[in-house]
């Protein structure tokens, strides 16, 4: 006979703790930013309508919507990134950890809050050098090997680069550059980290490392992502928001969102309906 | 690479044989209450229900939320569907071992009718055929669940004896219609849960091998 490998029975059935089957709710939550009535205009085109949203801490946040929706704006508002851009304005608050972004020094608030584009833009550096740079404007004091192979390794690119790190940059493939920019971005240990589309010029199997990779990062930082890819979203987002010419249509778990949207616009537009 | 959802794939099986497990035992004890005339048993089947709906129900939400996240491709999207279907299988093995409860508590009104000599037989084969089906999910084993399918006629041919032999005594005897025909049911709803077990076990050849081997009679091309 065999022998059985199921758990013995009860009728007490034990709860599991799970990571996405988990009904959390965003209250229940300690928030690492929160935006509050922010409208944004460029120009006098104004392009986000009274924002309100929580960024809950060590989660992934995704951004969804049609193109020209405010995704990527909304995500430029929170590390000011808007401010490279000439004559836009924005009104309402952005906190970070209960501090107005607003009102501190802009390199630094850059450095708490890192950055990572749609397509790869290593420095035309060495491997080392691109992960090393941020540490040596900071004047970390940190041995900077040791620093820079723990980024390679949070980025889980150590193995694939360790024996050719002095190599140029530009010799990675681009699924490599985008994790060499995600470890540049780590190596000054942001609190928070901002991806634009970060999969959107990359193969399937490379996206699928950058989605791995960004659901481990979580533990150390809180992640918000701006895709145009809903299937993406839902895989490794703990909440979505889904934007609308501008506006914050819906932000919930993404599990709800992706199973019982509460809005007729979010179900359209997952089910493909528009957008 | 192990990829997230793998971990929800995890818990979903784990539920799942929670699950099994609990559906084995009701129909254990369901089958004892008959045959050990113990109102006891009966009792406790109906008590442990709830909790088979529950899991049900959770089983399902899990299942409803592994599709809308992650786009399950070819052996986990098959293994996420056998197990929705699974896990209907389960809740209605449930049921039926509820019903065979509840006509215990009508039988134990009545004295024995005979002594009870292929319900047992029958009983250990459709258990055996429950067990087993549940360890080929958890194993993914396709021989074990081709021995599940094979038993099913035994299992029909122990139900058509029981009939044939309960229906001479109710022929001879009025004052037993009524606990023999309960037993005919219990026998009759043990058959159903042996059918509960094959459609496991044709699931667990859908999701090694893919192949559908429902209705054989049915041309697939």
């Amino acid at each position: 006979m065999h022998a059985s490998v199921r758990p013995a029975v009860s009728v007490n059935i034990p709860p599991i703790v799970t990571n996405a089957a988990t009904r959390e709710t965003a209250a229940a939550l300690a928030m690492r930013m929160t935006v509050s009535k922010v409208n944004f205009f460029y120009g006098t085109k104004q392009t986000l309508f009274d924002i309100n949203l929580g960024i809950a801490a060590n989660k992934v946040t995704a951004l969804i919507g049609p193109s020209g929706c405010g995704k990527s704006t909304l995500l430029r508002t929170l590390n000011r990134m808007y401010e490279t851009v000439r004559d836009t304005r924005l009104e309402g608050e952005i906190l970070l950890d209960g501090r107005s972004i607003l009102s501190q020094d802009v390199t630094a608030l850059r450095r708490c809050i890192g950055m990572v584009f749609q397509r790869p833009n290593p420095f035309p550096k060495s491997i080392f050098d691109n992960v090393a740079y941020g540490l040596r404007i900071n004047g970390s004091r940190a041995p900077l090997s040791e620093a820079v192979e723990k980024s390679l390794r949070r980025a889980a690119l150590w193995d694939e680069v360790k024996d050719h790190l002095h190599k140029s940059a530009y010799e990675l493939s681009g699924g490599q550059q985008q994790r060499l920019c995600i470890a540049r971005a780590l190596a000054v240990e942001p609190e928070v980290l901002l991806l634009d589309e970060p999969c959107s010029a990359l193969d399937p199997i490379s996206t699928a490392k950058i989605e791995e990779l960004l659901v481990q990062l979580k533990d150390l930082c809180t992640i918000v992502t701006v895709t145009h890819n809903m299937q993406q979203a839902a895989r490794m987002s703990d909440f979505t928001a889904f934007l609308l010419i501008g506006q914050l249509i819906e932000f919930n778990p993404t599990p709800q969102l992706f199973t019982t949207p509460g809005d007729p616009r979010t179900e359209a537009y997952i089910t493909g309906r528009f957008g | 690479m192990e990829r997230h959802f793998e971990k929800d794939l995890n818990e979903l099986k784990e539920r799942l044989l929670w699950m099994g497990s609990l559906a084995e035992r009701s129909v254990h004890q369901a089958v004892h209450a008959v045959l050990d005339s113990d109102e006891q048993l009966a009792k406790r089947v109906l008590e442990e229900e709830d909790a088979i709906n529950e899991l049900q129900i959770e089983i399902d939400d899990r299942v409803v939320q592994l599709l809308a996240l992650h786009q399950l491709m070819a052996t986990d999207l098959r293994f996420v569907l056998a197990i929705s279907r699974i896990n209907n299988d389960l809740e209605r093995i449930g049921d039926q071992a509820v019903n065979i409860a509840q006509g215990a508590q009508r039988i134990l009104r009545h004295p024995r009718v005979k002594p009870y000599v292929d319900l047992p037989r029958m009983s250990e084969l459709v258990e055996e055929m429950v067990r087993n089906a549940l360890n080929a999910v958890v194993r993914r084993d396709v021989d074990l669940a081709h021995k599940v399918l094979a038993t099913d006629d035994q299992v029909d041919h122990y139900r058509d004896q029981i009939f044939r032999e309960l229906l001479t005594y109710m022929m001879g005897d009025s004052s037993v219609v009524f606990p023999a025909f309960e037993l005919v049911l219990a026998a009759k709803n043990l058959e159903r849960i042996g059918d509960h077990a094959t459609n496991i076990a044709e699931d667990v050849i859908y999701i090694v091998q893919g192949r559908d081997v429902r209705h054989p009679t049915v041309d697939r091309r």
